[in-house]
């Protein structure tokens, strides 16, 4: 075996030379233009399979509804908008822009609550040295396995005796309260990687950390609180059972529970306008997801890895 | 501020050092408040609240103790039964399936080539709205008798009259739901794969190992880290399905009860008639089962999951 050892190759104690990978890859590369077709034929079939739901989806809204049963193919001679206009019109009388207004309120609150509570725990946690730290983090971690449905039965008790049955307070009031530890965890995890110098120096200084938080680590978060904006709104755009429990009037429906009355409404089965409204229910989705998949995909490669 | 053990001399703390962890105390309390009244009462508070009327008929009126009778006639309900068994299985076959999905596409996404960003993304997507209303509509409409499915299935002369209302097939379209959003587990696996080493797989390559040889030996022990906490993530997680469940069977489990899954008779129990005190008793089962399955995927996970620094 050769134990050459070039000035750039770094010492290290793998067997392997720099000869050795380069061998290795100058062979890989012989058997990778005929590879490489086979690649993205494979891969190129499996995205066609992985986004058919997503195709299918548009084209069949697009569909007269006779045409939806009864074919594999997205396409139709008779395209037209007139399931959206359908689905636009809304449902017993509440327009269809009241469901999309409730929501965007509902989502847009959630955003700027769990946000701002969750950086704060979180540099509690992070960033303060006090007594019990460990434990309550250690409990935080644990609600974060806690099925909610075991608390599910006695918060729906509290709001209804506090009147907030019919109220988007009983669907708010968590956000405000850092209950998401899924997002409080995120952003500890960020901020463990942040070097501490910058905020020490400021203690040292004599700056407090109310201080510390506001001017020096909020500005350094940024990455880190938009990712959680944008997996908060996504995940309350798409929340269905707390709508479902705290809202009974169609005026304050949200758009899963307008879509849910939709389908129940439309008993003969209208296939087209059903796949319409839920269409235009995932727009937002569709777009943060285009505009911010850097900051998703970032954000859930992170979480497994320190965890 | 920088000491953190107590002095070992009799002597007590100088007082200005006193002062100054007394100060770290107050204000670390003052940032977890918002979390601590969240805690308290949302989450501890409901949940001993929770653990008591599972102990009585409470149904929204009125609260008499009951002793064990919903634990005990939780045996005796052929509906919860059924209702453990659809999940149970579920549980079973979804999270294996979709994690071995996500593992093999995320080696094959762990390559030098042109295009993968877009694999990528189009592969993560679905993760994002996989559980939606929206998707359970689709999903609804792409199964019935003579839509996308079925039509394509009967060129190949398989006639399966539809997956919705046929109790057989009401399992395998909710775990081909649970397949397609195979995404998030994948970019997780993939962000994983990505810190592994290539010169061990160099290494065993020199040494005549074969591509399967190099997964167990090299992909499983490096990746189990991550393995168990996909593993331990999509359990739970599968025990919990609702939304999709509820739209798909009209809220009520049907065909047959096939699709009650467990939230969800946990959810008509409760809040369809108002039995409160057996769905609390239902929920802290459920509590009592992830804990169970938390506890028992750590104990084993010391035998193969090997964290980096422990045995290299």
């Amino acid at each position: 075996m050769t134990t050459t050892l070039t000035d750039a190759t770094p010492p290290t104690s793998s067997p392997v030379t720099q000869e050795d990978s380069d061998r290795l890859r100058q062979q890989a590369q012989g058997r990778s233009r005929l590879g490489s077709v086979a690649y993205h034929a494979f891969m190129v079939v499996v995205s066609l399979v992985v986004l058919y739901p997503a195709i299918w989806m548009v084209f069949s809204s697009t569909k007269p509804h006779a045409e939806i049963l009864g074919s594999v193919s997205p396409f139709s001679p008779n395209a037209s908008f007139d399931n959206y206009l359908t689905a636009l019109q809304g449902i017993g009388g509440v327009s269809f822009w009241t469901f999309v207004w409730n929501s965007t309120f509902v989502a847009v609150v959630s955003v700027v609550a769990t946000v701002a509570s969750s950086a704060v725990t979180a540099y509690a946690f992070a960033r303060i040295d006090f007594r019990g730290r460990g434990l309550w983090f250690a409990v935080m971690l644990g609600t974060l396995l806690l099925p909610f449905h075991v608390t599910m039965i006695p918060q729906y008790i509290l709001f209804q005796r506090l009147g907030l049955i019919n109220t988007f307070t009983a669907l708010l009031i968590g956000n405000f309260l850092a209950t998401s530890a899924f997002h409080v965890f995120l952003i500890v995890q960020f901020l463990r990687g942040l070097p501490r110098e910058l905020d020490e120096a400021a203690r040292i200084d004599g700056a407090g950390h109310l201080r510390v938080f506001t001017s020096i680590i909020l500005p350094l978060l940024r990455p880190a609180l938009i990712t959680v904006a944008i997996f908060v709104f996504i995940s309350t755009w798409n929340e269905f059972m707390g709508p479902l429990l705290y809202l009974k009037r169609p005026d304050l429906y949200t758009l899963p529970i307008a879509l849910r009355l939709f389908v129940d409404q439309t008993t003969t089965s209208d296939y087209g306008a059903q796949v319409a409204m839920a269409v235009l229910a995932l727009i937002p989705v569709a777009i943060f997801f285009f505009v911010f998949q850097r900051y998703l995909i970032d954000g859930v490669a992170t979480q497994g890895l320190k965890g | 501020m920088t000491t953190t053990h107590p002095p070992a001399t009799l002597t007590a703390p100088r007082p200005s050092q006193r002062r100054a962890r007394m100060r770290e105390t107050i204000a670390g309390y003052a940032f977890l408040l918002p979390w601590l009244l969240g805690f308290f009462l949302l989450t501890f508070g409901p949940m001993v609240a929770s653990l008591y009327l599972s102990f009585t008929d409470y149904d929204l009126f009125e609260a008499n103790w009951v002793g064990l009778d919903n634990y005990t006639g939780l045996f005796s309900d052929p509906r919860y039964l059924k209702s453990v068994q659809v999940t149970v299985t579920y549980v079973l076959i979804s999270t294996p399936v979709k994690l071995v999905a996500a593992l093999l596409v995320a080696m094959l996404l762990n390559a030098r080539r042109r295009g993968l960003g877009f694999y990528r993304s189009a592969f993560y997507a679905p993760s994002l709205v996989a559980a939606s209303i929206s998707i359970a509509i689709v999903w609804k409409a792409m199964f019935v008798d003579d839509a996308a499915v079925d039509s394509f299935l009967q060129i190949f002369g398989i006639d399966t009259g539809g997956w919705v209302g046929n109790q057989d097939l009401t399992m395998p379209m909710f775990v081909l739901l649970a397949l397609w959003s195979f995404g998030g587990p994948m970019v997780i696996f993939l962000a994983g794969l990505k810190q592994v080493p290539t010169e061990l797989y160099e290494a065993a390559e020199m040494d005549g190992a074969g591509a399967f040889r190099r997964f167990l030996t090299i992909t499983v022990p490096m990746m189990s880290p991550v393995i168990f906490f996909n593993l331990l993530m999509e359990t739970i997680g599968a025990f919990q399905v609702f939304g999709s469940a509820f739209i798909i069977s009209g809220g009520t489990g049907a065909p047959a009860d096939s699709a009650l899954f467990y939230t969800l008779y946990l959810y008509i129990r409760g809040f369809t008639d108002f039995r409160m005190g057996y769905a609390s008793a239902m929920a802290w089962v459920l509590v009592v089962v992830v804990g169970v399955i938390t506890v028992l995927l750590f104990k084993t996970s010391k035998g193969w999951v090997h964290y980096q620094g422990d045995s290299r």
